[in-house]
């Protein structure tokens, strides 16, 4: 019975979210305020459907009701509690409910902190975000409904992916999601725009808080995912360029060249169309993601399965949503005047690099995401596009984004001379090209010029950083006074920007510092890699509540003392036969000591990787200060007073403000 | 309404048209017309041994054989890998490899490192072989029974839901028939 009403939910939301595509729309273009009022409440009562939905799947799944098809595929009784919650997204039809669950939330908290905003713009804001929910809702319903049925009721369910019982796993698809998902509220907000014929400074305001946060969230899921990876893949890898991996990191570059332009919008009214067009990129290209996850067009390790229906829908929806903005965007587009005007060497210029840097490199990354899916449509061939390729086209690309990441900051809005650049900088310049050239030497006494290359980057994004700081305060009464003045948002740049020189610094060293070896062990053997000796101390056998594991242990010893005790499991899951490498790391600021069970070779001897990860922790905390970042800038000041003028009242329901 | 507006759209829709193409090319179909023909003949020197060759009368030994074609580059190869090892170590049917378009010296240190689930591996540095047998991506597993005739073709990594669901019966039926 349950299930039923959780599909009888879902049907309903449908309806709502019909009602909410339409009615305030027709409303806003009619300029009947009672069909814009109905925007609100209807986004409200579409999330709370969907949230009981959604809990419905989930007690199906806590309580194996293996009457669910889906629940019966993806889970298993013997499954621990977390992991059979967490296999509500483990699958296409639950994780798309999902995507759906996040996308009426994302319009529910539109309509609870747009207070401010004119009704006319809620109206359609919400009104695009309920067309966008339509077209999900109508997927998972007529394709991929999750409450399906089985008869006869299966014993047992035939288990999650074992890959995906873990607990980073749980955290990183609905992180992704809400960054997918969440890039659908600047998307609302261009086409609001555009419809409304209003893109100023106003609209740029708006919308950037929320394309921060959802960024935010996507930042959080990649580093999610790229963490699991490394430790649960058990190749000691962090990024695979697999056009899954692929399809989330597209629509992050873009957001993060809308968020950058986003602020020259807003600060200097110019890149208007320009910024309209990010938007539409940006959530294109997470739609775009979803299809090619889903649909099947591409082989990767993530890929669901796939089902020709569901492929020509999602396309069907890919068509349609983006086609019509573009549409709107050629209609619109040209009416709008772009009224900053900027010289060559300024702030906007600099930005404006940014987005094209950023925008290419996501334009080569998708290329070479679809290049086997061209030859294939061509008839000539398949073939596989990898790491080579997507390596040696992107990281030419970022190093001149991460000098101009330096630069860009300390140069003035409007108009600058190459030559006060040349005096601020030509200090902090021969520094970072001194010290970061130096500290490959240092730390592990190499010279290798790519190692000399990023590390040089990382003083300098690092360097110039501080110094922006550093001018910015140079007239205040102290360092602590004039830190307490700059905004929030400033800060937020200053923390994603060192996040990057954080990131780039682990990525360097870890790839060029690593060692790694892949050795016989027989119990009571030694081998010593580096600076430390692994003693490996025997097998034992254990069973886990879905799996038989054989567990290795690995002390190891540096300079005669024990630094850490390591275990790496080989396991086998009883239900779907597969087999699973557990890896043990000791994580260090410095560095990850990181083993690997192989193979038995017979003779109690097994076949064991070890891997000596320099700075490999940085990358990902690198992400998180990006992250953190992100937040400060999302709750700046300006955004939340402009929130308390709202709460007093001013202009809340006549729509008149134009501030 | 100015031209250039209009170029995201287009871009867009000759994607679009590419995608309607591309969702009606199957990545793992098997357009083999190879399926129930004669194994195309081979003699490549063995991996591990150069001067020793392997041809098709090895794989065939009157049995039932899986022909995995793989490189060390291949990240698709790793994921199965693991369980070709599981495979060969149950000993249920011989495998073969066919090492693909790689360089000796990392096809052996990928061995090495991961294990060899394989019987012998055939080196295909050109990847001529691999042409003969209409190898499209890699990793790719024939299914060769004893008379020396392609029975079955998966492209893509071989899990165990495939092996389960698919090729071990057919592996089964064939060495029911020979034995």
């Amino acid at each position: 019975m349950l299930p039923e009403l959780g599909h009888y939910a879902l049907i309903l939301a449908l309806c709502l979210a019909v009602v909410q595509g339409i009615v305030p729309l027709a409303g806003a273009a009619r300029g009947v305020d009672n069909w814009m009022a109905l925007a609100r409440p209807v986004a409200w009562g579409q999330f709370l459907l969907l949230l009981l939905s959604f809990a419905i799947l989930s007690y199906a799944f806590v309580s194996n009701d293996f009457s669910v098809a889906y629940a019966a595929r993806n889970s298993n009784s013997l499954l621990p509690a977390i992991y059979r919650f967490s296999a509500v997204w483990g699958g296409h039809e639950g994780s798309l409910l999902l995507w759906a669950l996040l996308l009426a939330g994302w319009g529910a908290a539109v309509g609870l902190f747009s207070r401010r905003l004119p009704q006319v713009m809620v109206a359609r804001v919400l009104g695009v975000m309920g067309l966008v929910s339509i077209g999900f809702l109508s997927f998972l319903i007529f394709t991929s409904n999750p409450f399906e049925r089985l008869w006869p009721i299966p014993a047992d369910g035939r288990d999650l992916n074992p890959l995906l019982q873990d607990p980073g796993l749980v955290m990183h698809p609905p992180m992704l999601y809400m960054g997918y998902v969440g890039f659908s509220v600047a998307f609302a907000f261009a086409i609001a725009a555009l419809l409304g014929g209003r893109l100023d400074a106003t609209w740029a305001r708006w919308s950037r808080p929320w394309t921060t946060v959802a960024w935010v969230f996507m930042t959080v899921g990649i580093a999610l995912g790229s963490w699991w990876a490394y430790y649960e893949l058990g190749w000691g890898g962090w990024w695979f360029w697999d056009p899954v991996e692929n399809a989330s990191f597209m629509p992050w570059l873009m957001g993060t060249a809308l968020i950058h332009s986003l602020a020259v919008a807003e600060k200097r009214s110019a890149f208007k169309n320009w910024t309209v067009l990010l938007a539409i990129f940006t959530f294109s290209l997470s739609l775009l993601g979803t299809f090619l996850v889903r649909s099947g067009v591409l082989t990767s390790v993530h890929a669901f399965a796939s089902d020709p229906r569901r492929g020509v829908f999602i396309l069907l929806l890919l068509a349609v949503v983006v086609g019509a903005s573009l549409l709107i965007y050629a209609w619109r587009a040209p009416q709008v005047k772009s009224t900053g005007h900027f010289a060559l060497v300024s702030r906007e210029t600099m930005l404006l690099g940014n987005n094209v840097f950023l925008v290419v490199a996501t334009a080569s990354i998708l290329l070479g995401t679809l290049y086997p899916l061209v030859l294939d449509a061509l008839n000539m061939g398949k073939i596989s596009v990898g790491p080579p390729y997507f390596n040696s086209v992107f990281v030419p690309l970022m190093v001149p984004l991460a000098f101009m990441i330096g630069v860009g900051p300390l140069t003035r809005w409007k108009e600058d001379h190459v030559g006060r650049l040349q005096h601020v900088l030509r200090a902090t310049l021969a520094a970072s090209i001194a010290v970061g050239a130096l500290l490959p030497w240092l730390l592990f006494r190499s010279w290798a010029p790519m190692a000399m290359l990023g590390s040089v980057l990382v003083v300098w994004i690092a360097a110039t950083t501080l110094l922006d700081l550093r001018n910015l305060t140079r007239h205040s009464p102290s360092l602590w006074q004039g830190m307490r003045r700059q905004s929030r948002s400033f800060y937020g740049m200053v923390a994603a920007h060192l996040g990057v020189a954080v990131t780039v610094a682990g990525v360097t060293l870890s790839s060029h510092y690593s060692l790694e070896h892949d050795i016989r062990l027989a119990p009571g053997e030694t081998f010593v890699m580096g600076e430390h000796s692994f003693v490996f101390d025997g097998i034992s056998n254990h069973r886990g509540p879905n799996y038989d594991a054989s567990r290795a242990t690995l002390r190891v010893l540096k300079d005669e003392r024990e630094v850490t005790v390591l275990h790496t499991e080989k396991r086998s899951y009883t239900v779907t036969g597969m087999p699973m490498t557990e890896a043990g790391i000791d994580w260090g600021l410095t560095r990850d000591l990181y083993v690997a069970l192989g193979e038995p070779l017979g003779d109690g001897a097994w076949a064991v990787r070890l891997y000596y990860k320099p700075f490999v922790r940085w990358i990902w905390l690198g992400a998180m200060l990006m992250a953190l970042g992100g937040i400060l800038a999302a709750s700046d000041r300006r955004y939340r007073l402009a929130r308390k003028a709202a709460q007093e009242g001013t202009g809340v329901a006549t729509g008149s403000v134009a501030s | 309404m100015k031209m250039r507006y209009l170029i995201p759209l287009v871009i867009f829709a000759a994607l679009v048209g590419l995608f309607a193409v591309g969702l009606r090319l199957d990545p793992r179909a098997v357009p083999s017309p190879l399926i129930d023909k004669p194994a195309p003949a081979f003699a490549l020197p063995q991996l591990h041994s150069p001067e020793t060759t392997l041809g098709r009368a090895d794989l065939m030994q009157n049995k039932v054989s899986l022909f995995n074609v793989w490189a060390s580059w291949c990240v698709a190869c790793r994921q199965e890998h693991p369980f070709l090892m599981q495979l060969s170590r149950g000993g249920e049917v011989p495998i073969y490899g066919l090492n693909y378009k790689d360089e000796r010296a990392d096809a052996l240190a990928w061995l090495q490192r991961h294990g060899n689930p394989y019987r012998a591996s055939a080196f295909d540095y050109e990847g001529r072989v691999g042409i003969d047998w209409g190898v499209y991506g890699v990793p790719e597993t024939f299914v060769v029974d004893a008379q020396g005739t392609i029975r079955y073709k998966h492209i893509g990594p071989l899990t165990p839901q495939v092996w389960r669901d698919t090729i071990q019966p057919i592996v089964h039926q064939l060495q029911g028939k020979t034995s």
